[in-house]
């Protein structure tokens, strides 16, 4: 049996011997050649299998994985409580494939205003599992083998291997940072495209750039000549936009989210993308949505019916009584889109003095709930190996779980094998942590700086 | 064509579209730029389309029908949707799941480990033999996330899977997303005695072994079955088993109706069948075990060097499952597996419900003149309507007659039911044209209101 193209004479004859040989040993037979398809070559390893199950094996105070350590608001959980144990005991039963009607309803009529589109909730919306299977179904839809699709660096991982499960390859363009004003701390704005380097890496074979902003992990949040640059470049190349806005509510200092699809020649070639997880704090709900033209959304659904067909219906329910009581409250200072921000904003400002105070030097976010921090002055705690395989930080990491009991992220999981090495010095902090965490983070750095120092 | 006179054609377009408004509507541009439009819309369409795994692929039957029979007026037996309650434990473990902070977070990708914990208790029981919980089994969205993952994982181009007719309807597009050809088999009626019973469609071996060849890498096994309600019995399985070994082959198991077998019945895992465990990935599901088809959350099980190949799918494809559903799932198998040996466990007790209504059912189709297969397991009935002769000649489209029955019966009679050539390759549609499908895990209301269309029905034949 040939089952790939490299295979040598050798090898078939071996193979068809051994399974010849199988059919007479009942009970031990395995099977005699590679069973996995070849579109997975490559895509096994997983930063987040692997550090979850470090913070989870020690005793750590979390700041790695990006989930909220305290509750999502009342009103959404008694929402879910009430969808589950109400009269209405069809809401445990199959739902509308594309989307829970009454939730792809208020999304239309939320999103409509901010996208100042008239989205139709049947044809422009599609409610995925979480953002993470919208992201999926992009690639799948609209990607071919021979098609290129743009990825900014740093970025959230599962692009990566999504472009190449879909058969693409992906194209990188990092964001550089430049150096802040003298006496200003870097911020995420300082990590910039350059033009002329992006207009680069668009070819006639580039079929999509994907889009995060606000960025996981640097926090970057693009301003609108951002945006612009890039809505021009796809427009002129006639390339689609994939644009990753979980964290949208999330943006500090008064800055403002900016969605591409908004802009002149976008809204026809862009799929936006949401999330419930990071909009109410219920990472574990898994309900994300797709906003976008018909003529690219029912590609999605295709995709969308062939793969899950149905997302839960209870959290659908429950997202849908969330969105129409912000829907209500709208820019009001009641308004949890309001509420979250100015928490997490202080979050924020009390963990960058917690480093600080230690040595790290921290990158402050315009938004998400991701720091990244500098840890060039701690790399004499964990020597460097330049011939290890393993990036600095992910090494600095595990040394870090393991003997300070402090948990985060490796930042050149965010970047290509070409890119690693060159970022391997920074770290992911997961701000969005209630006050006992985030404290005992702070009295962890406290020891560990006190220790550095000497009595 | 200059790539000059394109990138000026598009970058006019877009301008327009903003004065215009909002909808896309690609047909409304002022016709002097026709010329610029027509290229830019080529342009944009070509770069627009789809890739080509998904060709093909778009048209569905639950979506058209399931539009339909959304009307309250029409008395449901078509999708496979319960509208019986689930068990009150159930329900009450999620609303005790919600409540609790951690659990609306993330948890582990490839299932939550309570879950997977009490999963692996449950059919290490039932298999006798030791299952990992953590390489052994991956919790999915659904048994359909269970297949698709399966398929993703272990089948692609070049390779062929056959599929047995009549079949779950997703199973064909799967196998074509993955790249793969599917190659048909049909159950065929062998008139056996008196009563239509689902154990009177059967493989035919030798047919069987001529669809098996190098290229084949599995075959999709469904019992109990949908849509028929065949159980297959050790002797069949035996012999998908020997060609499986026989030929290196993978055995996909949909096994999702495991629980609804009636008496007479036991359902037999072909994974437990010698040599079976190491090629066999066997699928689950939470929605048909305990009535909440919305949950969606099912799993696969099987040996890790196969696992792990759906595992590397999940986490590249959603990531992770719902954490309070996964939860609520573990607290109710906790509670059933410590009385699995009791007949109160709801695994027995809901099998034993739904029979009761599988007899209610086949009599009333039964006393219209109709000769209902009567299924040994699962919650569907197919039933041959080509006796009741109605007359369709004025429905013109070009659709099996099954279809245009089902579209007529909802219209006429507010009944529906799914057409059976849905459940078909292009090939077998005349085989099986005749038949309907009907779902019986319904409420006594529903099943009154049924009652009283059939009843009515009759009297008009008579």
């Amino acid at each position: 049996m040939l089952r790939r193209a490299g295979l040598s004479l050798g090898q078939f004859l071996w193979r068809r011997k051994s399974s010849a040989e199988f059919s007479c040993s009942f009970g031990k037979a395995k099977m005699s050649r590679p069973v996995q398809a070849q579109k997975l070559e490559g895509l096994d390893k997983n930063v987040w299998v692997e550090f979850v199950k470090l913070a989870a094996t020690y005793p750590t105070v979390n700041l790695g994985q990006g989930f909220p350590d305290f509750s999502p608001p009342d009103f959404v959980k008694e929402a879910f409580v009430k969808a589950v144990s109400g009269e209405n005991a069809m809401l445990h039963q199959y739902t509308r494939v594309f989307g829970h009607p009454a939730l792809v309803t208020i999304l239309a009529r939320f999103f409509g205003k901010l996208l100042g589109q008239d989205i139709d909730s049947l044809t422009n919306v599609m409610v995925t599992v979480g953002a993470y299977e919208a992201l999926f179904c992009c690639f799948q839809a609209l990607v071919d083998s021979g098609d290129e699709v743009i990825i900014i660096e740093p970025y959230f991982d599962c692009y990566e291997p999504m472009v190449k499960m879909a058969g693409g390859t992906p194209v990188f363009i990092p964001l550089r940072p430049k150096t802040p004003a003298p006496g200003k701390l870097m911020s995420s704005g300082d990590w910039q495209l350059d033009p002329a380097e992006l207009a680069s890496k668009f070819t006639r074979r580039t079929k999509a750039i994907v889009l995060n902003s606000p960025n996981n992990p640097l926090g970057k949040v693009f301003s609108k000549k951002e945006m612009e640059l890039i809505a021009d470049l796809c427009v002129k190349h006639d390339v689609l936009c994939f644009s990753d806005e979980v964290y949208e509510w999330l943006v500090y200092d008064g800055k403002k989210h900016i969605r591409i699809a908004s802009l002149p020649g976008m809204w026809d070639r862009t799929i936006t993308i949401g999330s419930a997880g990071k909009t109410f704090s219920a990472t574990g709900w898994k309900v994300g949505w797709t906003f976008g033209p018909d003529h690219l959304l029912k590609h999605l659904r295709t995709v969308h019916q062939n793969c899950v067909y149905h997302c839960p219906t209870a959290a659908q329910e429950a997202v849908a009584q969330g969105f129409q009581r912000e829907f209500e409250r709208y820019g009001k200072p009641e308004s949890y889109f309001v509420q979250l921000p100015q928490e997490l904003q202080q979050k924020r400002d009390r963990l960058v003095q917690s480093l600080l105070a230690v040595g790290m030097k921290p990158i402050i976010p315009e938004g998400t709930y991701f720091l990244i921090a500098d840890l060039s002055d701690f790399k004499a705690e964990v020597p460097d190996l330049p011939d290890c395989e393993e990036p600095y930080d992910s090494r600095f990491i595990k040394w870090m779980i393991k003997n300070k009991g402090l948990a985060a992220i490796p930042v050149s999981a965010f970047y290509s094998t070409a890119q690693k090495r060159n970022f391997d010095h920074l770290i992911r902090f997961c701000f969005v942590k209630e006050e006992a965490t985030l404290k005992a983070a702070e009295d962890i750095l406290q020891q560990w700086k006190l220790k550095k120092t000497g009595p | 064509m200059g790539r000059g006179a394109r990138v000026e054609g598009m970058l006019f377009v877009p301008q327009r579209f903003l004065c215009l408004g909002i909808r896309t509507q690609l047909l409304k541009t002022v016709s002097s730029l026709r010329s610029f439009r027509f290229s830019a819309l080529a342009t944009m369409a070509s770069k627009h389309k789809n890739a080509k795994r998904i060709e093909g692929l778009d048209s569905n039957v639950w979506v058209e029908f399931t539009k339909v029979a959304a009307d309250p007026s029409i008395v449901n037996l078509g999708q496979g949707l319960p509208d019986i309650s689930p068990p009150s434990y159930v329900k009450e473990e999620l609303a005790k799941a919600a409540a609790v902070d951690r659990l609306n977070q993330y948890t582990r990708g490839f299932g939550h480990p309570a879950l997977v914990k009490v999963l692996s208790q449950v059919y290490e029981k039932i298999c006798g033999r030791k299952i990992d919980p953590y390489t052994d089994i991956l919790v999915t969205v659904g048994g359909y996330g269970s297949l698709f993952s399966a398929m993703q994982a272990l089948i692609e181009e070049g390779d062929e899977v056959i599929i047995i007719e009549p079949f779950y309807d997703c199973y064909e597009p799967m196998v074509k997303m993955a790249g793969a050809k599917p190659v048909f088999i049909p159950l065929r009626y062998k008139k056996a005695g008196n009563s239509a019973s689902s154990a009177d469609w059967v493989l035919d071996p030798t047919e069987l072994a001529s669809k098996f060849n190098s290229k084949t890498k599995a075959i999709i096994l469904n019992t109990p079955h949908n849509p028929i309600g065949k159980v297959y019995t050790k002797e069949e399985l035996q012999l998908i088993a020997d060609l499986c070994i026989k030929h290196d082959s993978l055995c996909i198991s949909d096994e999702v109706y495991e629980w609804l077998v009636y008496t007479g019945n036991k359902h037999i895992k072909i994974a437990t069948l010698p040599g079976m465990w190491e090629r066999t990935v066997t699928i689950g599901s939470a929605g048909k075990t305990y009535s909440v088809t919305g949950w969606k959350l099912g799993w696969s099980i099987g040996p890790q060097h196969l696992i792990k190949h759906l595992q590397v799918v999940q986490q590249n494809t959603l990531y992770t499952c719902s954490t309070p559903l996964q939860e609520a799932l573990a607290q109710a198998f906790l509670i059933d597996f410590k009385r699995m040996d009791d007949p109160d466990c709801y695994f027995y007790s809901l099998s034993r419900e739904l029979e009761g209504k599988r007899n209610r059912m086949a009599q009333l189709l039964q006393e219209v003149g109709l000769k209902p297969v009567i299924p040994e397991g699962g919650y569907f009935m197919i039933v041959d309507v080509s006796a009741l002769d109605v007359d369709l000649s004025d429905m013109v489209e070009d659709r099996p007659y099954d279809y245009k029955f089902v579209t007529w019966m909802i219209k006429s009679k507010k009944l529906s039911a799914i057409p059976l050539t849905a459940f078909c390759g292009l090939e077998t549609k005349e085989q099986f044209e005749k038949y309907i499908r009907f779902c019986f895990i319904k409420q006594d209301s529903t099943l009154d209101a049924a009652e009283m269309i059939l009843k009515k029905w009759s009297k008009q034949i008579a």
